[in-house]
Protein backbone atom coordinates (compact mmCIF):
# COMPACT_ATOMS: atom_id res chain seq x y z
CA UNK A 1 0.00 0.00 0.00
CA UNK A 2 3.04 2.58 0.89
CA UNK A 3 4.77 1.76 -2.06
CA UNK A 4 1.66 2.33 -4.20
CA UNK A 5 0.92 5.60 -2.75
CA UNK A 6 3.01 8.43 -4.86
CA UNK A 7 2.52 10.36 -1.77
CA UNK A 8 4.94 8.67 0.19
CA UNK A 9 8.86 8.45 0.21
CA UNK A 10 10.22 5.82 2.02
CA UNK A 11 13.34 6.17 3.42
CA UNK A 12 15.38 3.07 4.69
CA UNK A 13 18.78 2.52 6.66
CA UNK A 14 17.61 6.19 8.06
CA UNK A 15 18.23 7.47 11.76
CA UNK A 16 16.81 10.49 13.53
CA UNK A 17 19.92 12.03 15.27
CA UNK A 18 18.27 15.29 16.37
CA UNK A 19 15.14 17.19 15.80
CA UNK A 20 14.42 20.80 16.74
CA UNK A 21 10.51 21.58 17.30
CA UNK A 22 9.94 25.35 16.29
CA UNK A 23 7.01 27.93 16.69
CA UNK A 24 6.56 27.46 12.95
CA UNK A 25 7.96 24.64 11.81
CA UNK A 26 10.52 21.44 12.93
CA UNK A 27 13.88 20.51 11.53
CA UNK A 28 15.21 16.89 11.55
CA UNK A 29 18.79 15.39 11.69
CA UNK A 30 18.77 12.52 9.91
CA UNK A 31 22.08 9.74 9.50
CA UNK A 32 21.76 7.35 6.21
CA UNK A 33 24.32 5.27 4.53
CA UNK A 34 23.92 7.66 1.89
CA UNK A 35 25.11 11.21 4.13
CA UNK A 36 23.89 12.79 7.22
CA UNK A 37 21.40 15.54 5.88
CA UNK A 38 18.53 17.61 7.56
CA UNK A 39 14.53 17.27 6.54
CA UNK A 40 12.69 20.47 6.95
CA UNK A 41 8.69 19.62 8.39
CA UNK A 42 5.62 21.99 8.82
CA UNK A 43 4.39 18.93 11.12
CA UNK A 44 6.17 15.86 12.29
CA UNK A 45 4.33 12.66 13.23
CA UNK A 46 6.05 10.55 16.04
CA UNK A 47 4.78 7.20 15.02
CA UNK A 48 8.43 5.90 16.33
CA UNK A 49 7.41 3.04 19.05
CA UNK A 50 7.68 2.23 22.55
CA UNK A 51 10.95 3.62 22.99
CA UNK A 52 10.26 6.71 20.95
CA UNK A 53 13.51 8.20 19.58
CA UNK A 54 11.22 11.43 18.79
CA UNK A 55 9.78 10.93 22.57
CA UNK A 56 13.37 11.10 24.38
CA UNK A 57 14.93 13.95 22.25
CA UNK A 58 12.31 16.16 22.96
CA UNK A 59 12.84 15.58 27.11
CA UNK A 60 9.23 13.91 27.29
CA UNK A 61 8.54 11.15 29.56
CA UNK A 62 5.22 8.56 29.32
CA UNK A 63 3.19 8.48 32.90
CA UNK A 64 1.17 5.55 34.80
CA UNK A 65 1.54 2.42 35.90
CA UNK A 66 3.25 -1.48 35.95
CA UNK A 67 1.59 -4.10 36.50
CA UNK A 68 2.61 -7.65 38.19
CA UNK A 69 3.26 -10.22 36.25
CA UNK A 70 6.46 -10.66 33.51
CA UNK A 71 5.35 -12.66 30.39
CA UNK A 72 7.88 -14.28 28.04
CA UNK A 73 6.26 -13.66 24.21
CA UNK A 74 7.82 -16.71 21.74
CA UNK A 75 6.68 -16.86 17.77
CA UNK A 76 7.06 -20.08 16.88
CA UNK A 77 6.17 -21.99 13.27
CA UNK A 78 4.15 -25.21 13.42
CA UNK A 79 1.42 -26.60 11.60
CA UNK A 80 -1.78 -26.62 13.86
CA UNK A 81 -5.40 -26.58 13.12
CA UNK A 82 -6.01 -24.85 16.40
CA UNK A 83 -9.10 -21.79 15.88
CA UNK A 84 -7.44 -18.60 14.95
CA UNK A 85 -8.62 -16.91 18.25
CA UNK A 86 -6.55 -15.71 20.84
CA UNK A 87 -6.57 -18.82 23.61
CA UNK A 88 -5.93 -18.18 27.13
CA UNK A 89 -5.00 -21.12 29.60
CA UNK A 90 -4.89 -20.39 33.28
CA UNK A 91 -2.30 -22.69 35.18
CA UNK A 92 -1.83 -25.22 32.69
CA UNK A 93 0.48 -27.80 33.45
CA UNK A 94 2.98 -26.93 30.79
CA UNK A 95 3.45 -23.29 33.12
CA UNK A 96 2.22 -24.34 36.46
CA UNK A 97 1.47 -20.86 38.13
CA UNK A 98 1.51 -18.83 35.52
CA UNK A 99 -0.80 -17.82 32.47
CA UNK A 100 -0.36 -19.38 28.96
CA UNK A 101 -1.96 -17.45 26.04
CA UNK A 102 -1.95 -18.67 22.47
CA UNK A 103 -3.03 -17.31 19.20
CA UNK A 104 -2.08 -17.55 15.56
CA UNK A 105 -0.34 -14.84 12.96
CA UNK A 106 -0.13 -15.08 9.63
CA UNK A 107 2.10 -17.21 7.98
CA UNK A 108 2.14 -20.51 10.63
CA UNK A 109 3.43 -18.07 13.28
CA UNK A 110 2.16 -19.03 16.62
CA UNK A 111 2.77 -16.43 19.37
CA UNK A 112 2.50 -17.93 22.65
CA UNK A 113 2.52 -15.83 25.39
CA UNK A 114 3.43 -17.30 29.01
CA UNK A 115 4.04 -15.78 32.70
CA UNK A 116 7.27 -16.40 34.43
CA UNK A 117 6.62 -17.27 37.96
CA UNK A 118 7.45 -15.24 40.96
CA UNK A 119 11.28 -14.70 41.44
CA UNK A 120 12.38 -16.81 37.84
CA UNK A 121 14.89 -14.45 36.81
CA UNK A 122 14.99 -12.60 33.61
CA UNK A 123 18.60 -13.94 32.10
CA UNK A 124 17.57 -17.08 33.20
CA UNK A 125 14.40 -16.95 31.21
CA UNK A 126 15.53 -15.48 28.17
CA UNK A 127 18.09 -18.49 27.04
CA UNK A 128 17.42 -19.70 24.25
CA UNK A 129 17.20 -23.54 25.89
CA UNK A 130 15.15 -22.65 28.60
CA UNK A 131 12.58 -20.96 25.99
CA UNK A 132 12.43 -24.24 24.14
CA UNK A 133 11.58 -26.58 26.95
CA UNK A 134 9.13 -23.99 28.17
CA UNK A 135 6.95 -23.32 24.71
CA UNK A 136 7.63 -27.67 24.47
CA UNK A 137 5.88 -28.35 27.18
CA UNK A 138 2.98 -26.07 26.54
CA UNK A 139 2.77 -27.52 23.18
CA UNK A 140 2.28 -31.07 24.96
CA UNK A 141 -0.53 -28.92 26.73
CA UNK A 142 -2.53 -28.45 23.40
CA UNK A 143 -1.17 -32.01 22.06
CA UNK A 144 0.83 -30.58 19.15
CA UNK A 145 3.52 -33.77 19.13
CA UNK A 146 4.75 -32.45 15.67
CA UNK A 147 8.18 -30.45 14.49
CA UNK A 148 8.16 -26.45 15.41
CA UNK A 149 10.23 -23.51 14.51
CA UNK A 150 11.47 -21.29 17.31
CA UNK A 151 11.38 -17.88 15.42
CA UNK A 152 11.46 -14.97 17.85
CA UNK A 153 11.04 -14.45 21.59
CA UNK A 154 11.58 -11.20 24.33
CA UNK A 155 9.78 -10.60 27.67
CA UNK A 156 7.37 -7.66 28.70
CA UNK A 157 5.68 -6.60 31.71
CA UNK A 158 2.12 -5.13 31.29
CA UNK A 159 2.09 -1.46 31.32
CA UNK A 160 -0.65 1.92 30.96
CA UNK A 161 1.86 4.85 30.29
CA UNK A 162 0.79 7.71 27.93
CA UNK A 163 2.05 10.86 27.46
CA UNK A 164 0.30 13.90 29.09
CA UNK A 165 -0.20 15.33 25.83
CA UNK A 166 -0.32 13.14 22.69
CA UNK A 167 0.84 16.78 20.75
CA UNK A 168 4.20 18.87 21.19
CA UNK A 169 4.09 21.90 19.07
CA UNK A 170 4.01 21.02 15.35
CA UNK A 171 4.78 16.85 16.57
CA UNK A 172 2.02 14.56 17.34
CA UNK A 173 2.33 11.37 18.77
CA UNK A 174 1.17 8.34 16.92
CA UNK A 175 0.64 4.71 18.78
CA UNK A 176 2.61 3.12 20.96
CA UNK A 177 5.01 6.34 21.15
CA UNK A 178 2.15 8.06 22.74
CA UNK A 179 0.93 5.09 24.86
CA UNK A 180 1.82 1.59 25.86
CA UNK A 181 -1.35 -0.30 26.83
CA UNK A 182 -1.02 -4.36 28.23
CA UNK A 183 -1.26 -7.22 25.24
CA UNK A 184 -4.42 -8.46 27.14
CA UNK A 185 -7.62 -7.52 24.38
CA UNK A 186 -5.33 -6.72 21.40
CA UNK A 187 -5.13 -2.77 22.08
CA UNK A 188 -2.44 -1.47 21.17
CA UNK A 189 -2.45 -1.66 16.59
CA UNK A 190 -5.99 -0.76 17.19
CA UNK A 191 -5.38 2.40 19.06
CA UNK A 192 -2.45 3.10 17.05
CA UNK A 193 -4.50 2.85 13.91
CA UNK A 194 -7.27 4.48 15.26
CA UNK A 195 -4.82 7.81 16.52
CA UNK A 196 -4.10 7.63 12.88
CA UNK A 197 -7.42 7.70 11.60
CA UNK A 198 -8.19 10.52 13.86
CA UNK A 199 -5.32 12.68 13.09
CA UNK A 200 -5.58 11.83 9.54
CA UNK A 201 -8.61 14.12 8.50
CA UNK A 202 -7.53 16.71 10.74
CA UNK A 203 -4.29 17.17 9.42
CA UNK A 204 -5.78 16.82 5.78
CA UNK A 205 -8.21 19.98 6.22
CA UNK A 206 -5.47 21.88 7.58
CA UNK A 207 -3.09 21.16 5.15
CA UNK A 208 -5.56 21.73 2.47
CA UNK A 209 -6.27 24.86 3.55
CA UNK A 210 -10.09 23.52 4.35
CA UNK A 211 -9.55 23.94 8.35
CA UNK A 212 -8.25 26.07 10.95
CA UNK A 213 -4.83 24.95 13.14
CA UNK A 214 -6.91 25.24 16.21
CA UNK A 215 -8.63 21.53 14.80
CA UNK A 216 -5.18 19.92 15.58
CA UNK A 217 -6.02 20.34 19.34
CA UNK A 218 -8.85 18.20 19.48
CA UNK A 219 -6.09 15.62 18.60
CA UNK A 220 -4.46 14.89 21.70
CA UNK A 221 -8.09 15.29 24.32
CA UNK A 222 -10.03 13.02 21.96
CA UNK A 223 -7.39 10.18 21.71
CA UNK A 224 -6.02 10.50 25.19
CA UNK A 225 -9.62 9.71 26.47
CA UNK A 226 -9.57 6.60 24.28
CA UNK A 227 -6.12 5.83 26.05
CA UNK A 228 -7.60 6.28 29.24
CA UNK A 229 -10.39 4.14 28.51
CA UNK A 230 -8.44 1.36 27.27
CA UNK A 231 -6.53 1.51 30.54
CA UNK A 232 -9.39 1.16 32.20
CA UNK A 233 -10.57 -1.81 30.47
CA UNK A 234 -7.02 -3.21 29.85
CA UNK A 235 -6.63 -3.06 33.94
CA UNK A 236 -9.47 -5.42 34.06
CA UNK A 237 -7.93 -8.05 32.02
CA UNK A 238 -4.65 -7.33 33.20
CA UNK A 239 -5.96 -8.23 36.89
CA UNK A 240 -7.66 -11.56 35.60
CA UNK A 241 -4.83 -12.35 33.37
CA UNK A 242 -2.18 -11.90 36.13
CA UNK A 243 -3.74 -12.01 39.57
CA UNK A 244 -1.48 -9.30 41.85
CA UNK A 245 -2.60 -10.66 45.11
CA UNK A 246 -4.10 -13.41 47.04
CA UNK A 247 -7.41 -11.96 46.81
CA UNK A 248 -7.30 -11.76 42.93
CA UNK A 249 -6.17 -15.35 42.53
CA UNK A 250 -8.20 -16.56 45.12
CA UNK A 251 -11.60 -14.56 43.18
CA UNK A 252 -10.25 -15.95 39.79
CA UNK A 253 -9.73 -19.71 40.93
CA UNK A 254 -13.53 -19.17 41.92
CA UNK A 255 -14.71 -17.60 38.31
CA UNK A 256 -12.84 -20.29 36.22
CA UNK A 257 -13.87 -23.45 38.43
CA UNK A 258 -17.33 -22.28 38.38
CA UNK A 259 -17.26 -21.63 34.57
CA UNK A 260 -16.39 -25.29 33.78
CA UNK A 261 -20.31 -26.12 34.44
CA UNK A 262 -21.68 -22.44 34.52
CA UNK A 263 -22.28 -19.71 31.89
CA UNK A 264 -22.54 -16.66 34.63
CA UNK A 265 -18.88 -16.31 35.60
CA UNK A 266 -17.59 -16.48 32.07
CA UNK A 267 -17.90 -12.77 30.79
CA UNK A 268 -15.32 -12.27 33.46
CA UNK A 269 -12.74 -13.70 31.52
CA UNK A 270 -13.70 -11.69 28.32
CA UNK A 271 -10.20 -9.59 27.16
CA UNK A 272 -13.31 -6.91 26.51
CA UNK A 273 -11.68 -6.33 22.72
CA UNK A 274 -11.54 -3.21 21.37
CA UNK A 275 -14.99 -0.89 20.84
CA UNK A 276 -14.79 2.46 18.68
CA UNK A 277 -14.29 5.32 21.24
CA UNK A 278 -16.96 7.62 21.85
CA UNK A 279 -15.88 11.12 21.80
CA UNK A 280 -17.93 12.56 24.23
CA UNK A 281 -15.90 14.93 26.24
CA UNK A 282 -14.28 16.27 23.18
CA UNK A 283 -13.93 20.18 22.12
CA UNK A 284 -15.48 19.08 18.80
CA UNK A 285 -19.05 17.92 20.89
CA UNK A 286 -20.05 21.19 22.44
CA UNK A 287 -23.61 20.42 22.66
CA UNK A 288 -23.65 16.90 24.35
CA UNK A 289 -26.86 17.95 26.66
CA UNK A 290 -29.31 17.52 23.05
CA UNK A 291 -28.85 13.89 23.40
CA UNK A 292 -31.22 14.36 26.19
CA UNK A 293 -34.02 14.96 23.71
CA UNK A 294 -33.35 11.03 21.92
CA UNK A 295 -34.24 8.36 23.56
CA UNK A 296 -32.37 6.62 21.30
CA UNK A 297 -29.57 6.44 18.46
CA UNK A 298 -25.69 7.30 18.55
CA UNK A 299 -24.79 9.78 21.41
CA UNK A 300 -22.61 12.91 20.16
CA UNK A 301 -19.13 11.72 20.12
CA UNK A 302 -19.90 7.94 19.05
CA UNK A 303 -19.76 6.43 15.94
CA UNK A 304 -22.81 6.95 13.48
CA UNK A 305 -25.56 3.95 13.20
CA UNK A 306 -25.55 2.75 9.54
CA UNK A 307 -28.14 1.55 7.64
CA UNK A 308 -29.04 -0.78 4.39
CA UNK A 309 -30.92 0.87 2.41
CA UNK A 310 -33.62 -0.66 0.08
CA UNK A 311 -30.86 -1.11 -3.08
CA UNK A 312 -28.78 -3.16 -0.30
CA UNK A 313 -26.02 -0.43 -0.13
CA UNK A 314 -25.57 1.35 2.78
CA UNK A 315 -26.71 4.80 4.12
CA UNK A 316 -22.79 5.72 5.09
CA UNK A 317 -21.56 4.85 1.54
CA UNK A 318 -22.94 8.21 0.52
CA UNK A 319 -21.44 9.93 3.33
CA UNK A 320 -18.55 12.53 2.12
CA UNK A 321 -14.95 12.95 3.10
CA UNK A 322 -15.95 16.34 4.77
CA UNK A 323 -18.32 16.79 6.83
CA UNK A 324 -22.17 14.84 6.40
CA UNK A 325 -25.30 16.19 7.26
CA UNK A 326 -28.65 14.01 7.68
CA UNK A 327 -31.91 15.83 7.15
CA UNK A 328 -35.05 13.81 8.76
CA UNK A 329 -37.60 15.49 6.92
CA UNK A 330 -41.33 15.46 5.13
CA UNK A 331 -40.41 14.24 1.33
CA UNK A 332 -38.15 17.84 1.13
CA UNK A 333 -36.42 20.25 2.98
CA UNK A 334 -38.54 23.46 4.11
CA UNK A 335 -37.11 26.59 3.28
CA UNK A 336 -35.21 27.11 7.25
CA UNK A 337 -33.60 23.65 6.15
CA UNK A 338 -32.50 24.57 2.52
CA UNK A 339 -30.86 27.79 4.18
CA UNK A 340 -28.89 25.87 6.57
CA UNK A 341 -28.27 23.31 4.39
CA UNK A 342 -26.73 26.25 2.33
CA UNK A 343 -24.54 28.00 5.02
CA UNK A 344 -23.17 24.23 5.67
CA UNK A 345 -22.27 24.08 2.40
CA UNK A 346 -20.18 27.79 2.49
CA UNK A 347 -18.08 26.70 5.80
CA UNK A 348 -17.57 23.02 4.27
CA UNK A 349 -16.72 22.88 0.43
CA UNK A 350 -16.99 19.40 1.03
CA UNK A 351 -20.05 18.84 3.04
CA UNK A 352 -22.38 16.04 1.63
CA UNK A 353 -26.31 16.50 2.61
CA UNK A 354 -28.13 13.09 2.70
CA UNK A 355 -32.01 14.17 3.06
CA UNK A 356 -33.80 11.07 4.49
CA UNK A 357 -37.64 11.94 3.30
CA UNK A 358 -40.17 10.07 6.02
CA UNK A 359 -42.16 7.23 4.26
CA UNK A 360 -45.55 7.62 3.05
CA UNK A 361 -43.74 11.49 1.97
CA UNK A 362 -42.87 12.36 -1.76
CA UNK A 363 -39.26 12.68 -1.26
CA UNK A 364 -37.89 15.65 -3.37
CA UNK A 365 -34.96 14.54 -6.27
CA UNK A 366 -31.96 12.97 -4.96
CA UNK A 367 -33.55 12.26 -1.10
CA UNK A 368 -33.82 8.87 0.65
CA UNK A 369 -36.69 7.20 0.99
CA UNK A 370 -37.51 5.90 4.46
CA UNK A 371 -39.35 2.32 3.80
CA UNK A 372 -41.06 1.77 7.12
CA UNK A 373 -39.55 4.57 8.69
CA UNK A 374 -36.29 2.33 8.99
CA UNK A 375 -33.59 4.76 9.59
CA UNK A 376 -35.69 7.16 11.16
CA UNK A 377 -35.93 4.28 14.32
CA UNK A 378 -31.87 3.71 14.15
CA UNK A 379 -31.60 7.48 14.41
CA UNK A 380 -34.51 8.26 16.82
CA UNK A 381 -35.31 10.65 14.56
CA UNK A 382 -38.83 12.72 13.45
CA UNK A 383 -39.09 15.07 10.78
CA UNK A 384 -36.97 18.39 11.17
CA UNK A 385 -34.52 16.47 13.31
CA UNK A 386 -30.87 16.56 12.65
CA UNK A 387 -27.45 14.72 12.85
CA UNK A 388 -23.81 16.09 11.77
CA UNK A 389 -21.36 13.59 11.13
CA UNK A 390 -17.56 14.20 11.24
CA UNK A 391 -15.16 13.06 8.17
CA UNK A 392 -14.33 10.27 10.58
CA UNK A 393 -18.33 9.51 10.89
CA UNK A 394 -18.83 9.96 14.19
CA UNK A 395 -21.41 11.72 15.56
CA UNK A 396 -20.52 15.55 15.83
CA UNK A 397 -23.92 16.95 17.33
CA UNK A 398 -27.37 15.94 16.90
CA UNK A 399 -30.55 17.96 17.50
CA UNK A 400 -33.86 16.69 17.78
CA UNK A 401 -35.41 19.81 15.86
CA UNK A 402 -33.03 22.33 14.43
CA UNK A 403 -31.27 24.40 16.14
CA UNK A 404 -29.42 26.64 13.54
CA UNK A 405 -26.48 28.32 15.28
CA UNK A 406 -25.65 25.60 17.47
CA UNK A 407 -24.96 23.11 14.43
CA UNK A 408 -23.46 26.32 12.41
CA UNK A 409 -21.03 26.29 15.44
CA UNK A 410 -20.34 22.79 15.46
CA UNK A 411 -19.31 22.49 11.79
CA UNK A 412 -17.22 25.39 12.31
CA UNK A 413 -15.48 23.97 15.60
CA UNK A 414 -14.92 20.86 13.09
CA UNK A 415 -13.08 22.56 10.79
CA UNK A 416 -11.98 24.64 13.39
CA UNK A 417 -13.08 28.08 11.57
CA UNK A 418 -14.39 30.93 13.56
CA UNK A 419 -17.93 31.45 14.56
CA UNK A 420 -19.82 32.15 11.26
CA UNK B 1 -35.97 -7.75 50.44
CA UNK B 2 -37.90 -9.94 53.10
CA UNK B 3 -35.29 -11.95 55.36
CA UNK B 4 -35.11 -16.08 55.72
CA UNK B 5 -37.48 -17.04 58.63
CA UNK B 6 -35.87 -18.22 62.09
CA UNK B 7 -36.22 -21.97 61.06
CA UNK B 8 -35.04 -21.35 57.43
CA UNK B 9 -31.69 -19.50 58.63
CA UNK B 10 -31.10 -22.35 61.14
CA UNK B 11 -31.04 -24.61 58.46
CA UNK B 12 -28.75 -22.81 56.42
CA UNK B 13 -26.43 -22.22 58.93
CA UNK B 14 -25.95 -25.78 59.26
CA UNK B 15 -25.47 -26.47 55.62
CA UNK B 16 -22.69 -23.97 55.40
CA UNK B 17 -21.25 -25.75 58.18
CA UNK B 18 -20.95 -28.90 57.21
CA UNK B 19 -20.23 -27.42 53.27
CA UNK B 20 -17.22 -26.09 54.85
CA UNK B 21 -16.09 -28.91 56.45
CA UNK B 22 -16.89 -30.74 53.43
CA UNK B 23 -14.84 -29.05 51.41
CA UNK B 24 -11.43 -28.80 53.92
CA UNK B 25 -9.44 -26.52 55.14
CA UNK B 26 -6.99 -26.28 51.81
CA UNK B 27 -9.87 -25.41 49.97
CA UNK B 28 -12.28 -23.97 52.12
CA UNK B 29 -11.32 -20.48 51.01
CA UNK B 30 -11.88 -21.75 47.43
CA UNK B 31 -15.23 -22.87 48.18
CA UNK B 32 -16.19 -19.72 50.26
CA UNK B 33 -15.42 -17.53 47.04
CA UNK B 34 -17.25 -19.41 45.31
CA UNK B 35 -19.93 -19.24 47.35
CA UNK B 36 -19.85 -15.38 47.59
CA UNK B 37 -19.88 -15.16 43.38
CA UNK B 38 -22.81 -17.58 43.80
CA UNK B 39 -25.08 -15.74 45.84
CA UNK B 40 -23.93 -12.34 44.51
CA UNK B 41 -25.04 -13.49 41.05
CA UNK B 42 -28.39 -14.83 42.59
CA UNK B 43 -28.74 -11.64 44.09
CA UNK B 44 -28.82 -9.38 41.04
CA UNK B 45 -28.42 -6.20 43.06
CA UNK B 46 -24.68 -5.16 43.42
CA UNK B 47 -25.49 -2.58 45.95
CA UNK B 48 -27.00 -5.31 48.45
CA UNK B 49 -24.27 -7.41 47.71
CA UNK B 50 -21.63 -4.44 48.83
CA UNK B 51 -23.90 -4.09 51.44
CA UNK B 52 -23.32 -7.89 52.53
CA UNK B 53 -19.63 -7.80 51.78
CA UNK B 54 -19.21 -4.70 54.09
CA UNK B 55 -21.65 -6.13 57.23
CA UNK B 56 -19.29 -9.71 56.28
CA UNK B 57 -15.78 -7.93 56.65
CA UNK B 58 -16.32 -5.48 59.70
CA UNK B 59 -14.36 -6.48 62.51
CA UNK B 60 -12.96 -9.00 60.02
CA UNK B 61 -10.22 -6.80 58.19
CA UNK B 62 -7.79 -4.80 59.70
Amino acid sequence: MVAACGLVDMRWQSELTGIDARADDVSLGVASPAGDYRLEADYVLAADGARSPVRSQLGLRMKGDNYEGRYVIADIRMDHDFPTERRAFFEPSGNPGGTVLIHKQPDNIWRVDYQLREGEGEEEALREANIRTRVGAILGDISHDKAWELEWWSIYSANTLCLDDYRHGRVFFVGDAAHIVPIFGVRGLNNGLADADNLGWKLAAVLNGEAGESLLDSYSPERRGATLDVFANATKSTRFMTPPTRGWRLAREAALSLSLKHEFPRGLANPRQMQPYTYSQSPLTPYPQRDAGFASGSVCGSASPNARLGDGSFLLDRAGDGMTAILFCDGAPNAEQTALLAQLGKLDRRLVALVVARQGSAPATGAIADADDKIAGLFDAQPDTFYLLRPDLHVAGRWKAIVADEILRTAALCLGKPMP
Amino acid sequence: MTAMPSEDFEAAYETLAMAIDSAGPEREALFLTRLALVLGHELGDIAVFRKAIRTALEGVAE
